[in-house]
């Protein structure tokens, strides 16, 4: 299986953790993950408003590079997820902004939301499967308690990620259950961590933040999981007792890699 | 701008209709910077359809939204109270000079660890 992939600004700076062992588990499933030449930084955070337009366009070219290689385009960061589902929806569904970006770049053949975003969380549940995941797993977590932490980046809004159920997902403890390891459901786990907040008010952050360990921790977990390094930093930063990882950093430690 | 045409502005730019809102209150009920805020999500909307948009523009609240959409998927009535806070967040940072977050400050809000991500997202957020 050969996917297109797209690492964003973080995965190449302060999260090479999370896509050195996202392309080495990658790897050892089968899948080759192709990087998208030249890519650019999505910009962090989908804009909002109607007429934002030039502020969408490096996430448009991110996309028309996966529908030229003609393979879906898979991310690890949630942000960049969020930033490049939303605007391949766009693309194919708001008439007014496709139009406008299309005309930007000058586009021969306009671009209307082919390509197919998968998270690589999506990819593993729906390309090649949690039970083919589970046979795949030489030292299982067994004895773990993890909670999984989705946040609000992977879900909302719901009808466009179409990732899970955004109000009680299950993709990320049915992972969890694949590694082997015992998943905690907890309250918290889909609200906000503070997200950019961190910048200017820490107290603020820490205040949702710990919502969330706190929840996870009466949960009786051990440790916490995210696909999202604001996220993992928000959390972290929190200084609760319980390690806050990497959902691949799990993935690469089942399959026995090192 | 006057009070009118900042109301259009604000409608044009979030796609909102802020009259299909039965005030149940969901929004601001679920929102995580609740207790930050001056005004709430639901005041937000009821603001606008009202043509209050200064009171809005000058309050520090449209910096604490962190555009989570609980508000948006909880709402009953998919009135989007995100979109109109970002609308009214665009209003007033598009404005020369008006940018919330000025890169020289940056530096100093840093640590080694904090992500990328946070930065560009801030920036995206609170500057034009
Ligand atoms: S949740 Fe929707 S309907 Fe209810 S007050 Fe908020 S905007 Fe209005
Ligand atoms: S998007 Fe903004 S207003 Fe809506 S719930 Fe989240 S923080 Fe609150």
């Amino acid at each position: 299986m050969v996917f297109s992939y797209y690492p964003g600004c973080t995965l190449r700076t302060k999260a090479k953790e999370l896509d050195r062992k996202a392309r080495l588990a990658a790897k050892e499933l089968g899948i080759e993950l192709c990087e998208v030449p030249e890519w650019q930084c999505c910009g962090g955070c989908y804009p909002v408003a109607k007429d934002e337009i030039a502020t969408k366009l490096s996430a448009v070219r991110t996309l028309m590079a996966a529908k030229e290689a003609d393979r879906p385009v898979v991310t690890v960061c949630s942000a960049c997820h969020n930033v490049l589902k939303r605007v391949n929806d766009d693309m194919k569904n708001d008439p007014v902004i496709s139009d406008r970006a299309n005309r930007y770049l000058q586009n021969e053949v306009p671009y209307q939301g082919e390509a197919e975003v998968l998270h690589f969380l999506e990819m593993l549940r729906d390309k090649v499967g949690f039970d083919r995941i589970a046979e795949k797993v030489t030292k299982p977590l067994t004895g773990r308690k993890i909670a999984a932490y989705y946040g609000c980046l992977l879900l909302r809004p719901g009808k466009v990620m179409a990732f899970d159920d955004p109000e009680n997902p299950t993709i990320i403890e049915d992972f969890i259950r694949a590694l082997g390891a015992e998943a905690v459901v907890y309250p918290y786990r889909n609200e906000c961590c503070g997200a950019y907040l961190a910048l200017e008010d820490r107290d603020s952050v820490k205040k949702k933040s710990s919502a969330v360990l706190n929840g996870a921790k009466a949960g009786g977990a051990d440790s916490v999981i995210t696909a999202c390094p604001l996220c993992l930093y928000n959390l972290q930063k929190c200084g609760g007792e319980i390690p806050v990882l990497y959902f691949t950093e799990l993935l690469f430690e089942a399959l026995g890699l090192e | 701008m006057e009070q009118k045409n900042l109301k259009e502005t604000v409608l044009r730019i979030s796609g909102v209709n802020p009259r299909k809102c039965m005030k149940c209150g969901k929004c601001s009920g679920t929102c995580p910077s609740y207790d930050e805020m001056e005004f709430h999500p639901h005041q937000f909307v009821y603001m606008v359809e009202n043509g209050e948009i200064e009171p809005l523009m000058a309050s520090k609240s449209i910096y604490r939204c962190l555009t989570c959409f609980a508000c948006v998927e909880r709402c009953p009535r998919q009135v989007e109270p995100a979109k109109l806070i970002e609308a009214v967040r665009l209003t007033v940072i598009r404005q020369q000079g008006q940018n919330h977050l000025k890169p020289d400050a940056i530096p100093a809000l840093l640590d080694e660890d904090m992500p990328q991500q946070a930065l560009v997202t801030a920036m995206r957020k609170y500057a034009k």
